[in-house]
């Protein structure tokens, strides 16, 4: 019932090009330099400094899962995208969670001022 | 009738072949394993990220973030490992048109990229330490060293690992097995890179603003 693959078969499979690449490397050292170049000329106002740097790294992140890690490029029933989309769930449940709960008590057990 | 609930495990009776899944070879089951395995230590970066994001601030009187990060150097290991990563993909592609010399090649350039971006790390980490910033003088340089020394700790293993398959090119060849590993190895070290973002990111860069 186990067939196993042949090494063309298992190419066939792969679906890294030049090009992909290229351009995902092209893109993270677009918003690499941005990062680095809006803390350094200090462009931005704290806020919006942290908002833009986060985004940029989030727009890099996702750049590198498609075209580095290719994933969402895998065959039908779409196991890694799926397992990768639990570990978001539990990311935002763990992270968010977590950040929520020490900031707040931070806040709370603040000393007055 | 009762179908068990095991998935794709063993030989059914009467398998419902309409929707046909192709993922039951050797390559897709490592590889998706890897991919898993991948997730879970992206929950233990997560959590060492939520820990020093909590304690970031906490310097208790010594050196600060402010006082010890340079982001010259930081900008020069991202693009280290930026270009290890993407030199590990060409080797990748070469590897899918079987030149084994070209992919030698490609896997030494990322092999040097990287151990220039260990070597950076651990100077870096050395002058810390000259100034009398160790992992305990405060919270926040714990878990600085904590995260960045648990990257730094996959990275030299991820060269570890490149050697072993430089070896196996060298006496095996392109083979089914050592393609596997290469791509394996690959997602090993683009997710590295990945990871990075965030450490020069929320560490670094958040560090200094």
């Amino acid at each position: 019932m186990e067939h196993e693959p042949t090494l063309e078969e298992v190419q066939k499979e792969y679906h890294g090009t030049l090009k992909s690449y290229l351009l995902g490397f092209f893109y993270c050292l677009c918003l690499t330099l941005a990062s680095f170049g809006l803390v350094i000329t200090k462009a931005l106002s704290l806020r919006n400094l942290v908002y833009a740097l986060v985004a940029l790294a989030l727009i890099q992140a996702i750049i590198q899962l498609r075209f580095f890690l290719k994933l969402g490029h895998e065959r039908k029933p779409h196991w890694q995208t799926m397992i990768f989309a639990f570990l978001v769930l539990i990311l935002l449940i763990i992270a968010g969670g977590s950040l929520w709960v020490m900031f707040d008590l931070n806040n709370r057990l603040m000393p007055p001022m | 009738m009762n179908k068990p609930l095991s998935v794709h495990y063993q030989a059914e009776q009467n398998p419902d072949i309409s929707i046909p899944d192709p993922n039951q070879d050797m390559f897709s089951k490592n590889t998706l394993g890897f991919w898993m395995y991948l997730m879970t230590d992206c929950l233990i970066f997560a959590s060492l990220f939520i820990s020093h994001a909590v304690l970031a601030n906490e310097s208790f009187g010594g050196p600060t973030s402010r006082d010890l990060f340079r982001l010259d150097l930081t900008l020069a290991e991202t693009g280290a490992l930026l270009f290890s990563s993407i030199t590990c993909g060409f080797a990748l592609l070469s590897s899918l048109k079987n030149r084994r010399n070209a992919v030698i090649g490609w896997l030494i350039v990322a092999f040097l990229c990287g151990a220039l971006f260990v070597g950076m790390e651990l100077s870096e980490f050395s002058d810390f330490l000259s100034q009398g910033a160790s992992w305990t003088t405060s919270a926040f340089l714990s878990s600085f060293f904590t995260l960045v020394g648990t990257h730094g700790l996959h990275v030299s293993i991820g060269l570890f690992w490149m050697l072993v398959i430089i070896g196996q090119l060298l006496f095996l060849g392109i083979t089914p097995f050592v393609f596997r590993r290469l791509v394996i190895f690959g997602m090993f070290w683009h997710f590295l890179d990945l990871v990075w973002i965030f450490i020069f990111t929320f560490v670094y860069l958040f560090g200094v603003i």
